[in-house]
């Protein structure tokens, strides 16, 4: 007892939290600079377990940032820099009110600026967690990187952006780690492996920008500033890893190659190496000029612990991802002028192709269409004019599908005018229960090394399964007629009873037991009993999982309806056209 | 007055009467600056002619026509000697013969005015000047002003400027305008320094130059504003991690799209019309794909998707305004929730099966008993009948009409007698059904009959009669008229007791004990303690349960007073049972909720089991299985298998083993009684839709 009474609020989490404006008041920064070294410093709200509390018992809806952050932020340079940029603003205001042109120039090559390097130091101590971390720099920088020269953010940080993508894609290219691609609606997504991580990205389709009006470009540009400061470092240290020239060159040889002759009308001299870069026709310089390095046999260790079966399978893994990374080796593609062609460049070089287009169309081609070596001539339209007899001419899709698949998929579905089967997402990885469609099978039918079903073969399997209908819809005709025999004679018989008496001895039917029938029934009211006695708590967990599960095969099931519904009304359609030919 | 007439020009300045006139003078004459004689003064304003804004120098003007006569101005000196009063109001002297004092001290004394009215007047029609006369305030003399004088105030009254001369309409000549002339404004000649270099300049760019020759000042270099990369993680020192960094959590990744984001998805992941419409009339926030799923003959025809850069700034706004947190996920098995029962296969036996029905009541069967050697079983109905069966066959034996719906019925649980309690309205019948052993049935009967009437009648609360004639053959033996009408009967399990519940609020009289044998009544409680549901005999020990809308109080009858009170949780208790045993209670509630008491364990409920879904009507303990069955209006009746141990360390053991379906569903009333076969595992159901059930 005894003592200073204690006053609420005073201690433990109401302590331990501060309201943003607090927060913004405690470092002396606007709103906007506030939320600039928010994201500079990976500063994020906290939700408080006790919302009420550390709002001293107010409910009004409040955003709440550790306190420790917020001292955190104190300590920082780049606050001192944000600072002395107002400063210069407000100079440089008045400068120009006076115009006063030469102070004007003075203070603007004064202009206070800082660097994100030991930020980014901090925020990832080591290279893996910034590679783990770089799906959203990568997306956002190529998002940039397409933004047209006027308007919404600065030249350089375009210019900057693209010149970092095409870093990126080279570096991808020559370490060949590409994975997976997807077309969607969206963009493209991309999924490379870079040193044991993951990394996946989106790239818009090469197209304007309808710019919104309700997005901050603030935002985005803070962020692409700090995403552009790291992957900067990320590119440097990958290409040192490879043994690669940082900034980028062109291999000599083909730096040769590619002196084009209308190099001068393509691009300025500033300008034409990055887009030779970016053409990824060719390789790039090495440090030391060895040639291709060959791969080190990895030792083998046999580890405690493994058996010898989980070694034979990682063994296998490795042997199927070489070959995945191999997988357009020895082929030769020429893409037509209205594929996109720098995603279909780049991921037929992932892989090993060599890839060349026509020269009107873009800087660094290395052979022309007449080229009698071109194995495939990717094309996306109906038809072609002049088709050369020992290529294959295939839509685009056949490219991103066969990566997917890690094998080179049949080019007949993928022919000019044919009707393109599918695309299906690579990332998606259906456990049991889920809805797998036909396609995938059909597709993992092939990578297990299945014969693939000829089309006639499908046919007359269609044909087989009509006649199975047929054969059921026979025999579910002879059950009806059975069933309507049944009834007749019951009619039959009552009749007849009663015509003679009304009591009679019907014989007695046996009873046949399913037992296997008998034990589910018996196991599922066992089962609802037990449920019965479940506790409140359980129980709503219980239901919660149930009804999850429930709602899973729900969607798997009315997915398998739908196609079920889709196949039969194309096979109707398919059947009337046999009819009118 | 000629004076009279104002202009608003002058409004400040304006003389109410002629004589003030030279008040205002002699006012002004003092703010001109000391020093300075008047004329001097008044000349001077004079050439500020051009500005005639302020009103001051309108009378200034008048001050300079004033002074343009000698005689005035002679008298504006004077008074100038003269006036050692200053600026005062001239009202403080009006009393005294005097105004103000010379310089000697002397008073300078008013001239001396003894007009009266009529010499006012005579002056005013003989002098012709009167009307150009004023007085002089200061000294009180009378003025006569001159034309010149008379001439300003005229103009002044009209709004013209004092001065005759002066020209209001000139011409504005601007000397000093936007246009360059010809020749200079001043004739100066230019400095020599404005032509020859400033010596001072030529050091600072001597100096200058000299500095840049000797390579003190370089030009600034141009900024290089390409960033620089290099090795940033070239030594990876784990001891400069920042140990905020532990705590750091990582933002979670961007979720990879499925099937349904293709160009070109398979045929079943595109929306259906209705899909389309519904996923257009969703809030963007509700809806599961944040895009409508196409499909593309080719790659072509594939267009910019419009809400690209929307995504990436809801990403980029996800990234530093959403707080992150580190959520355990549940990760259970389901079937690990299940607890582990013993399998209802091994607690067998236990009625599994529907194997009779027994129809004839035409409507609900309120109550069932089953006698005590296990052959019969009677059945009370609100068709105003009591049925006898046979349980074996499911044949009605005896129906006796006894005229009103029948609330409940109890067979007497003594194998000797054979009586059954019915009760309908508001009186009690003990039924002689003459069913099985003879012996038995004559023996009761004598029983009955071979009462005597004690020789001090005592006032009784209920009316004994024996019934004669018909409603003897027809089995009656005793009627009991209550005051009020009866819900419930029960037997004491020695078959002489009966006790016999009325139901009503405020009435004191709500449980009855009979005593059949010496056809005595008692009324146990003084007070009521709320609505009694139904009530229970402890089948061993002299206790009594009554059970109230929540609570089941337990009586000791021999010491007459309250042992327990059971608290039962629930809103409103239908019915209740005791366990053969005599030390677990089960109470069913009309709010779904079946509760089992054990009275060594606590007055809270042992367990609460929520196993029907709607109210339940009736509960039954099985006399020797560890057995008990809860009848619902869901025409459900569930069996549980309920273990009481002898072993007072060991909680009973409850698992229901068996829901039992076939009553249907009449006016929301499934099941209303239930009761167990007193050594079979069999259980009688009574239902709304008029039949009683037989599960074995």
């Amino acid at each position: 007892m005894g003592g200073l009474q204690k006053k609420k609020y005073e201690s433990g989490s109401a302590t331990n939290y501060i309201t943003r404006n607090k927060a913004r008041k405690k470092l002396q920064l606007s709103l906007a600079d506030f939320r600039r070294l928010c994201i500079l410093k990976g500063i994020y709200p906290h939700e408080p377990k006790h919302k009420k509390k550390v709002n001293k018992g107010s409910t009004a809806p409040r955003t709440f940032y550790l306190l420790k952050d917020i001292r955190f932020l104190m300590h920082e340079p780049i606050v001192g820099k944000f600072r002395e940029y107002k400063i210069f603003v407000r100079k440089l205001r008045k400068a120009y009110g006076k115009a006063e042109w030469t102070s004007v120039g003075r203070l603007k090559e004064n202009k206070p600026s800082y660097k994100l390097d030991h930020v980014i130091k901090e925020r990832y101590p080591s290279f893996v967690d910034a590679l783990r971390d770089l799906d959203d720099a990568l997306s956002m920088c190529f998002l940039f990187s397409t933004f047209a020269r006027t308007g919404k953010c600065h030249v350089q940080t375009i210019q900057l952006c693209r010149r970092l993508t095409v870093e990126w894609m080279n570096y991808i290219v020559t370490s060949r780690s590409l994975r997976k691609v997807f077309l969607s609606i969206k963009g493209i997504y991309y999924q490379a492996e870079v040193l044991g991580q993951t990394v996946t990205w989106l790239v818009p389709y090469q197209f304007a920008h309808d710019h919104p009006t309700d997005v901050d470009y603030r935002v985005m540009a803070t962020f692409t500033e700090m995403y552009t400061t790291l992957f900067g470092f990320v590119n440097f240290r990958l290409y040192q890893t490879l043994n690669l020239v940082y900034p980028p060159k062109l291999d000599c040889r083909s730096e040769v190659d590619l002196k084009g002759e209308f190099e001068e009308d393509y691009a300025m001299d500033s300008e034409s190496y990055l887009e030779k870069l970016s053409a990824l026709s060719a390789s790039l310089a090495r440090v030391l000029n060895t040639a291709e390095e060959e791969e080190a046999q990895i030792d083998q260790f046999p580890v405690e612990g493994v058996d010898l079966e989980q070694m034979e399978a990682r063994e296998r893994e490795q042997k199927d991802q070489d070959a995945h990374k191999r997988l357009f080796e020895d082929l030769k593609f020429f893409l037509n002028r209205e594929v996109p062609r720098e995603s279909l460049a780049f991921v037929l070089r992932c892989f090993g192709a060599q890839v060349s287009w026509d020269k009107s169309h873009c800087i660094g081609s290395t052979y022309d269409v007449t080229d009698e070596t071109i194995t495939h001539h990717i094309v996306d339209r109906p038809s072609v004019d002049k088709q050369y007899i020992n290529r294959y001419y295939v839509q685009p899709q056949w490219v991103y599908d066969s990566i997917n698949c890690k094998m080179l998929l049949p080019v007949e579905d993928y022919f000019l005018g044919v009707n393109l089967p599918p695309h299906l997402s690579p990332f998606v990885e259906e456990k049991d229960g889920d809805y797998v469609p036909p396609e995938k099978l059909k597709l993992m039918a092939l990578q297990r090394g299945e014969k693939p079903v000829a089309e006639q073969e499908e046919e007359e399997e269609e044909e087989e399964e009509e006649e199975e209908d047929d054969e059921e819809e026979e025999e579910e005709m002879d059950e009806e007629e059975m069933k309507e025999e049944e009834s007749l004679k019951t009619i039959e018989k009552q009749r007849a009873q009663n015509k003679v008496s009304s009591v009679k001895v019907t014989p007695g039917k046996m009873k046949t037991e399913n037992k296997v029938r008998m034990e589910q029934e018996e196991k599922a009211e066992e089962k609802r009993l037990a449920i019965m006695m479940m506790k409140k708590k359980e129980k709503y967990l219980y239901d919660k999982i149930m009804f999850g599960k429930k709602r899973t095969v729900r969607e798997a099931n009315k997915l398998a309806a739908k196609r079920k519904a889709h196949d039969e009304a194309s096979k109707g359609e398919k059947r009337k056209k046999k009819t009118k030919q | 007055n000629l004076l009279d007439g104002t202009s608003p020009n002058l409004a400040p300045f304006l003389f109410p009467h002629p004589r003030r006139f030279l008040d205002i003078t002699s006012q002004i004459i003092p703010k001109i600056r000391p020093g300075m004689s008047s004329a001097s003064a008044v000349s001077q304003s004079g050439g500020e002619g051009q500005r005639r804004a302020s009103s001051l120098t309108d009378c200034e003007g008048l001050l300079r026509e004033g002074s343009s006569s000698w005689p005035s101005r002679a008298f504006f000196i004077l008074q100038d000697i003269r006036n050692t009063v200053g600026n005062i109001p001239m009202e403080w002297y009006q009393d005294y013969p005097h105004v103000g004092y010379d310089l000697d001290g002397k008073k300078i004394f008013k001239p001396i005015r003894n007009k009266d009215e009529l010499d006012e007047f005579l002056d005013k029609m003989d002098n012709p000047d009167y009307w150009r006369t004023v007085r002089d305030k200061m000294t009180g003399a009378d003025v006569r002003l001159s034309d010149e004088q008379v001439d300003l105030v005229h103009r002044l009254q009209r709004g013209q400027f004092g001065d005759i001369n002066f020209k209001e309409y000139e011409p504005y000549i601007d000397f000093f305008s936007s246009e360059t002339m010809i020749h200079p404004v001043t004739n100066r000649p230019q400095d020599k320094r404005s032509f020859i270099p400033s010596l001072i300049e030529k050091q600072k760019v001597g100096k200058l130059v000299h500095a840049i020759k000797m390579g003190w000042i370089k030009p600034r270099k141009p900024r290089d504003t390409t960033p620089q990369y290099y090795d940033l993680w070239a030594q990876e020192d784990p001891n400069a991690i920042l140990g905020r960094h532990k705590m750091h959590v990582p933002a979670p990744k961007m979720r990879l799209p499925g099937h349904e984001e293709s160009y070109n998805p398979p045929p079943e992941y595109l929306l259906s019309e209705e899909e389309k419409l519904a996923w257009e009339q969703q809030d963007p926030e509700d809806r599961k794909l944040s895009f409508l799923p196409q499909r593309f003959s080719c790659l072509r025809a594939v267009p910019a998707f419009s809400r690209f850069i929307h995504e990436r700034f809801e990403r980029c706004l996800d990234l530093y305004l959403c707080p992150r947190q580190r959520k355990m996920r549940v990760n259970v098995n389901p079937e690990d929730l299940i607890p582990k029962m013993p399998k209802p296969k091994d607690l067998q036996p236990f009625p599994t099966t529907q194997s009779l029905v027994y129809r004839g009541h035409t409507s609900l069967v309120r109550s069932i008993s089953v006698s005590p050697t296990g052959q019969w079983l009677v059945s009370g109905s609100d068709d105003g009948t009591v049925r006898f069966w046979e349980i074996g066959t499911g044949r009605c034996m005896k129906t006796v009409d006894v005229g009103g719906a029948v609330k409940s019925v109890a067979w007497n649980p003594n194998p000797s007698i054979c009586l059954v309690a019915v009760a309908f309205n508001e009186s009690v019948v003990l039924l002689n059904p003459a069913l099985g052993d003879r012996l038995v049935v004559s023996a009761t009967d004598q029983l009955v009959s071979s009462y005597e009437e004690p020789e001090e009648a005592r006032e009784q609360p209920v009316q004994w009669a024996a019934p004669a004639g018909k409603e003897h053959d027809a089995g009656h033996r005793l009627h009991l008229a209550h005051p009020k009408a009866v819900r419930q009967v029960t037997w004491h399990s020695k078959g002489d007791y009966l006790a016999c519940v009325t139901p009503d609020g405020g009435s004191h009289q709500q449980v009855l004990i009979h005593q059949v044998s010496k056809r005595r009544t008692q009324n146990p409680f003084r007070r009521s303690k709320g609505l009694v549901q139904c009530v229970s005999f402890h089948p061993t020990r002299p206790f009594f349960f009554v059970a109230t809308q929540r609570h089941v109080r337990v009586y000791n009858l021999i010491k007459q007073e309250l042992s327990k009170k059971l608290q039962a949780n629930c809103k409103w208790i239908s019915s209740m049972a005791v366990h053969p045993g005599g030390d677990n209670v089960i109470c069913g509630s009309y709010d779904c909720r079946l509760t089992w008491f054990d009275l060594d364990l606590a007055t809270k409920p042992y367990k609460v089991l929520r196993h029907h879904k709607k109210a339940l009507r009736g509960v039954a303990y099985h006399k020797h299985y560890p057995l008990f069955a809860s009848g619902s209006d869901d025409g459900s009746v569930i069996v549980c298998h309920g273990m009481v141990y002898n072993d007072l360390l060991q909680n009973p053991l409850i698992v229901p083993v068996k829901v039992l379906k076939g009553h249907a569903i009449t006016h929301d009333l499934g099941v209303l009684d239930v009761t167990f076969h007193p050594s079979q595992p069999w259980v009688f159901s009574s239902g709304a839709d008029g039949t009683v059930r037989l599960f074995t």
